[in-house]
């Protein structure tokens, strides 16, 4: 019964769901990172895409272009990231519960604009899998790794961009210094509240592209609440990664590969039973969060937020 | 003096009211721009949930389940530490509860009844009780693992009652819905009003308010719980064992949520089902939160949003507005209460010194939770 599993070809296969699937993680959690960077912890995510999932899903339902459909998500994301930022940066109300407030914002808001504006369960078709002329022909690794649409490439791309953006420009060296010790970093002239609006800005729109990513992507419908917690993950998988870009990227394959498993175990049939096989990534999360809590250098100020002194 | 300190009291209870208000009136927006009527939708849902016997009950039943999670939601929040956890504490409840009810049905209910009760408490105490331990003894944090402990409780969930708790007349009939057999009738909770579901968990639900808000202004384990909130360092060094008490509010807090879940399947369903939790689990923070997470307050709260969702369900059958709505202005509320917190707190600020305050300050929760890790940190060198 197993043997079906470790077939050179359904391992590739397993691969290819995984690499795919770690897409919608990668572009939350990157999103995130920003902002936990910069001291802000939003928790609200999972509402953020699925508003993001809902706006791209309706733009591209009416017939427009899927980039207008991307381009729509990341408005709308950009809006949600403000409307945390101005409660939590500017009213300076507790990060965790105003994150819970814009989750059930973005919750109730995108099924009540589904059931009004379309209604019912329809599909559209989405980014279509774009296979990178000879990579893609390279036997397994060309299937695995080059054969996507362009969302998923995207999504690879924002791991060094991130990396680049928070540790070699001017932007990443306010955020870090944000998060690190606002008091200081506004000494120096810069604007706390400035780079928290920023970062929570980016945030948003990376986690309404997660939801694109989602319902214009690699599922190709809207559904209420179709994220099911994935936002949730998201945020502690930069808990996870040491909110380190590259630990990110870790986290987000460990949780698709599990997933993808998931999946592959469902369609050849295999009596496994799949709900405790799913269990084990967030039993693993609370694990290696258990270990590691007391080493990693989380940014100081996080989830603190600042008030100039009179 | 007095003067302005009764009116700041007041401002206090009237902010959150105000916040809803201020909901309600972006929820007029957003009808508007969707092109239905407001007031037809409003007026469906204040009909639905209070014009008649049924509509009160129902709001009376849904707001049980969110008085006990708001009482939980409460105990986490004074002793500084937040709980996200309750939608997967109640599930284990809800599950325990279903498997002690059903596996000894055979005892007599006088005995049943109160054991089916305590193995959902005590369901819900464990699931609430791991993050709290890992909280208090490694740092993590909280807010982390109730989320975690919410994905795998569903999981938990989807396994047991698609095998080992499914019911076996469902699969003697070859009809294979995820559900659980049904509990002995002579368990059910009595109903305080014939052919509704309106049952007797809710006065266990008022009484439990009560006796939260006894533990936790007129008794020593509250006390602490509430000093270890406000100023961990000052209580651990007034000799409190900070870490103790912080597992214990969590633990405390799940113990709520997982009764929840027993009191729902004991009241409500009868046996275990998918979608029991109901989203109560964020319904009942929202709850605590419009109560000032105080005890008694969220008795008035629970039954607000209670009769929120009640209204909400109704209005989408009678007017065809979704009942989602309900859940954005629950969104809404939160973060206009919290926001509103921040006026609270200047407040506050100016009057130290003369006036010493025992509310505790939503936003400054998160500073509280630094300085647990920062001193943790200090110990461990």
């Amino acid at each position: 019964m197993f043997d079906e599993l470790f077939t050179i070809s359904t391992l590739v296969g397993i691969l290819h769901s995984c690499v795919r699937l770690a897409t919608p993680y990668l572009f939350a959690s990157l999103g995130e990172t920003f902002g936990q960077r910069s001291g802000v912890l939003n928790l609200g995510v999972d509402g953020i895409m699925l508003m993001g999932a809902f706006f791209a899903f309706y733009v591209v339902f009416e017939g427009h272009n899927l980039w207008v459909g991307l381009l729509a998500a990341i408005a709308v994301g950009i809006l949600m990231g403000l409307l945390k930022a101005f409660v939590s940066v500017t009213m300076q109300s507790l990060q965790g519960i105003s994150g819970i407030g814009l989750y059930l914002f973005g919750l109730g808001l995108s099924s009540l604009l589904f059931k009004t504006l379309i209604g019912s369960v329809e599909g559209v078709s989405g980014f279509r899998q774009l296979a990178i002329p000879f990579l893609s022909d390279i036997p397994g690794i060309g299937h695995i790794l080059f054969n996507h649409n362009a969302l998923v490439y995207l999504a690879y791309l924002m791991v060094p961009v991130s990396w680049f953006v928070i540790n070699r420009t001017t932007l990443g060296l306010k955020i870090r210094a944000v998060g690190h010790n606002p008091e200081a970093a506004d000494t120096l002239g810069v604007s706390v509240n400035g780079v928290r609006y920023t970062t929570m800005m980016i945030g948003g729109a990376l986690a309404a592209v997660a939801g694109a990513s989602l319902s214009i992507g690699l599922q190709n419908v809207f559904q209420e609440n179709m994220t099911n917690g994935l936002g949730f993950i998201a945020v502690a998988l930069v808990y996870f990664g040491s909110w380190r870009t590259v630990g990110v990227l870790g986290g987000s394959l460990l949780f698709s590969l599990v997933n993808a498993l998931q999946l592959w175990v469902q369609a050849l049939a295999i009596p496994v039973p799949s709900e405790i096989a799913v269990m084990m990534p967030y039993i693993m999360t609370i694990v290696v969060l258990a270990f590691t809590a007391r080493q990693i250098q989380k940014p100081a100020a996080l989830a603190r937020s600042y008030e100039r002194g009179e | 003096m007095k003067i302005r300190l009764y009116l700041a009291k007041l401002i206090d209870v009237l902010l959150p009211v105000a916040a809803m208000l201020v909901a309600l009136l972006v929820g007029i927006l957003l009808l508007l721009l969707l092109g239905t009527d407001p007031f037809e939708a409003y007026s469906a849902l204040i009909q639905g949930a209070l014009g008649n016997v049924s509509g009160i009950t129902q709001t009376l039943t849904k707001a049980t389940p969110l008085l006990l999670v708001g009482l939980g939601i409460c105990i986490a929040f004074r002793g500084g530490v937040i709980n996200i956890g309750g939608e997967g504490q109640i599930v284990v409840g809800a599950l325990a509860a279903t498997a002690f009810g059903v596996g000894f049905g055979n005892l007599p209910a006088l005995i049943l009844l109160p054991l089916t009760l305590v193995s959902g408490a005590a369901a819900g105490l464990l699931w609430g009780g791991i993050p709290g331990f890992l909280k208090a003894r490694l740092g993590v944090n909280e807010i982390l693992t109730t989320v975690m402990m919410n994905q795998i409780a569903l999981r938990l969930m989807n396994f047991l009652l698609r095998g080992p708790m499914l019911d076996p007349e469902h699969v003697a009939a070859g009809t294979s819905i995820p559900q659980s057999a049904a509990l002995p009738e002579s368990i059910w909770l009595p109903r305080l009003v014939p052919r509704t579901l309106f049952h007797s968990g809710a006065i266990l639900a008022v009484l439990l308010a009560l006796a939260v808000y006894f533990l936790l202004w007129r008794t020593t384990i509250g006390y602490r719980i509430r000093a270890v909130g406000l100023n961990p360092n000052a209580s651990r060094y007034a000799g409190i064992p900070v870490s103790k008490y912080v597992t214990l509010s969590l633990a405390l807090s799940g113990m709520l949520c997982g009764l929840a879940g027993a009191v729902e399947v004991l009241g409500v369903h009868h046996r275990m089902l998918e979608g029991l939790s109901g989203g109560y689990g964020f319904s009942g923070i929202v709850a605590a939160l419009f109560g000032k997470l105080h005890p008694l307050g969220a008795i008035p709260a629970s039954a607000l949003f209670g009769a929120l969702l009640v209204g909400a369900d109704k209005m989408q059958r009678a007017v065809q507005v979704p009942s989602a709505l309900a859940i954005a202005l629950q969104g809404l509320v939160v973060l206009f209460v919290v926001s509103s917190d921040l006026y609270v707190r200047r407040r506050s600020r100016r009057r130290v010194g003369d006036e010493g305050s025992d509310e505790p300050l939503i936003a400054e929760g998160e500073k509280r939770e630094a300085s647990i890790d920062e001193r943790e940190e200090s110990v461990e060198k």
